[in-house]
């Protein structure tokens, strides 16, 4: 039987037009030519002037500090959140479900848009307080759906075992509760971790002076025509990233073997 | 009086529905006990208010004397064999067999010794170091049961454990279940859906039904003696007949009048009087079949009947014969092959009979009962095949 290669072809044509262009980025980043059309050996000297900008220092510390307290906030919230919309049913719940689901599908222009107005309406002085709060906004959600996700494969039959077999709270809590789900909500950590750092939409509109992230950064570089620096930070960017989700997704499988 | 195990008047009630329903029952010491009842009557519910899982509205429960009914489930002196086990995932079969002694901060060396003890009383302990998931559905029971036997318990609550499993695996772990119970000499308490598990394992059975228990006994005497038609057909297959009391003979017989049948001879353990109403129970078994007439004395009923269908089961066959309205179930174990002899076949017309004393006066006649009689004997009595009685609302 001759087997058909128009789906070899179509994955191939697929593969090539979302990652060509990336490979080209990363390519250049670490091209010693300052435009991207000709290769002039390898280098590593964008990343090095890259190491000397304090304005990116600046923006990385930035960008950092607001994904760090925003994964830790909003993993404490999406965490409650999805217990309580796995543990109680109401007809209440129905509508607490669609306000933990609606921000995923929310547009993010109109998402930065409205929460703009909102802190404008406020009187609350735009900058990285602000973007922390648009970030805990969003990274609910994402938390709240990963956890719910893991939630429903476990059987909480266990804890009633475990207290059967004499074990208070607490103890139900460390040996039982806690290392069957801490991968699952380490998984939505990490997730709002890497969409707080991608974030631009948002970010930018409710960002103040002095308080630029790396994407914002990214952005603004760009119209001071700076290539070569863009494609390295890119490239940081994206190994970065691509890192978590691999962690994300080990963890995520773990006890499903 | 006081029971080793005792519910005194414990009823629970979910929003509009009376789960169980002023149930008393006293359990003795070391025996193996088994609620059977269909499916939602009440048997789980009743069971997790003795794991301390849920409050009953009504009554208390007393283990050995103490009132335990307000107790939280981690201080209770009774471990439960949960209906899928309910192993911890994360933690091998040593560790979850562990589970008990190390929440109650044993030394090691104890932990470990009577680990192993368990280890080769279920003969796992080359499956130590697995994971649940690396084990079979049989071998997760096994674990299930050495993890809730390791605390010593008083009584260990056992809520369908065989369920999950397929027939084969089912039949053996009946076995082991027997052995490990006089191995260990714990009460034990059984629930289950299925007739057979009950009648084959227990001492004594409370048969459960709407919450309410509504025989409680040995096997042999749920079987033989039901008290109402409901037990009669729950526990095995049975044929009932409705009528009157027609004559007195003795003290201990009486006629009756049953449509479409002769007068009727039955055993009269109710002392039942002319004119009463009386619905009789009589098991297949308990029938006799043949093409030729019997001789037989005054003792016996004998009805003619005609064949509808027959189904050869080896080492016996089931009939089906009408009589007037009546559908019979008849069931004959099979004697002396004769090949020369001629078979009953499909549309025949035989000769039923059943002595005296081997049909049953049932007291009670409720409207589950009804659901019941009205349903083919062929269906009543094998597992879950008894129609959803109505439920009792609050
Ligand atoms: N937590 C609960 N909330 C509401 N109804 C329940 C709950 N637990 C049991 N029930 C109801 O109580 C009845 C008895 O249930 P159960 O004790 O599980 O029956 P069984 O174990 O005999 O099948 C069923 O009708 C069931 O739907
Ligand atoms: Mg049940």
């Amino acid at each position: 039987m001759k087997r058909s290669p128009l789906p070899l072809l179509t994955t191939l044509l697929v593969l090539v037009f979302f990652y060509l262009p990336i490979a080209v980025l990363v390519a250049n980043s670490f091209n010693a030519s300052r435009f991207g059309g000709t290769w002039e050996g390898f280098s590593l000297r964008w990343y090095s002037r890259l190491w000397h900008e304090r304005e990116i220092w600046h923006a990385f510390r930035n960008t950092m500090l607001v994904a760090t307290t925003a994964t830790l906030v909003s993993t404490i919230l999406g965490t409650s959140a999805a217990f309580a919309l796995h543990r109680y049913h109401s007809r209440l719940q129905r509508f607490h479900y669609a306000l933990i689901y609606t921000p995923l599908v929310i547009p993010e222009i109109l998402m930065g848009m409205s929460l703009l107005l909102f802190f404008v309406a406020l009187k609350i002085q735009l900058g990285l307080f602000t973007i922390f709060l648009a970030h805990v906004t969003f990274c609910i959600s994402y938390v709240a759906m990963v956890v719910l996700a893991r939630l429903q494969d476990f059987d909480f039959a266990i804890v009633e075992a475990a207290m059967d077999l004499g074990a208070g709270w607490w103890t139900t809590l460390w040996r039982v509760l806690v290392p069957l789900l801490a991968p699952g909500i380490l998984a939505g950590a990490l997730l709002a971790f890497t969409l707080s750092i991608d974030d631009f939409v948002i970010s930018f509109f409710v960002a103040g002076p002095g308080s630029t992230t790396l994407p914002i950064r990214i952005y603004s570089m760009i119209k001071f025509g700076a290539t070569p620096l863009i494609n390295a930070l890119s490239t940081i960017l994206l190994v970065f990233t691509f890192l978590v989700v691999l962690l994300t997704h080990h963890l995520t499988r773990e006890h499903h073997s | 009086m006081a029971e080793f195990l005792e519910f005194v008047d414990v009823s629970k009630t979910f929003g509009r529905l009376r789960a169980v329903d002023h149930v008393s029952l006293g359990v003795r010491r070391g025996e193996f006990f088994s609620l059977l009842g269909p499916s939602g009557c009440g048997k789980t519910t009743l069971l997790r208010m003795l794991g301390g899982f849920e409050i009953p509205d009504t009554g208390r429960i007393y283990l050995d004397g103490v009132d335990i009914t307000d107790l939280p489930p981690n201080r209770r002196q009774v471990n439960t064999i949960f209906q899928n086990y309910a192993l911890f995932p994360h933690l091998s079969v040593w560790e979850n067999i562990a589970f008990g002694l190390r929440v109650a901060k044993r030394p090691r060396r104890e932990i470990f010794n009577e680990v192993e003890r368990m280890l080769a009383l279920i003969q796992m302990e080359e499956h130590a170091h697995k994971k649940p998931h690396q084990i079979s559905g049989g071998q997760k029971q096994r674990v299930a049961i050495a993890r809730a036997l390791i605390n010593k318990p008083s009584v260990l609550l056992l809520d369908e454990p065989l369920a999950a499993l397929d027939l084969k695996l089912r039949q053996r772990m009946l076995i082991e279940l027997d052995l490990i119970h006089d191995q260990v000499g714990i009460t034990f308490l059984y629930v289950t859906h299925d007739q057979g598990e009950a009648m084959s394992l227990s001492d004594r059975i409370a048969v459960m039904n709407q919450g309410r228990i509504e025989q409680l006994g040995t096997p042999a005497e749920v079987y033989e003696a039901p008290r109402s038609s409901f037990v009669a057909a729950f526990i095995g297959d049975t044929n009932f007949f409705e009528g009157r009391v027609a004559e007195i003979i003795n003290d201990d017989y009486i006629l009756m009048q049953i449509d479409g049948f002769p007068s009727v001879v039955c055993f009269n353990d109710k002392k039942m009087k002319v004119n009463d109403l009386v619905y009789l129970s009589v098991r297949p078994e308990k029938f006799r079949i043949s093409r030729e007439r019997p001789q037989l004395d005054g003792r016996y009923n004998l009805i003619s009947a005609n064949v509808e269908d027959i189904i050869y089961l080896g080492s016996h066959t089931k009939y089906w014969v009408r009589v007037d309205e009546y559908r019979l179930a008849i069931s004959q174990q099979h004697g002396r092959f004769l090949l020369d002899e001629q078979p009953i076949r499909w549309k025949d017309d035989v000769w039923i009979w059943w002595h005296a004393d081997d049909g049953y006066m049932l007291e009670r006649y409720s409207e589950a009962d009804e659901l019941l009689i009205q349903t083919p004997p062929e269906e009543v009595g094998q597992n879950g095949a008894v129609p959803a009685p109505p439920r009792a609302e609050v």
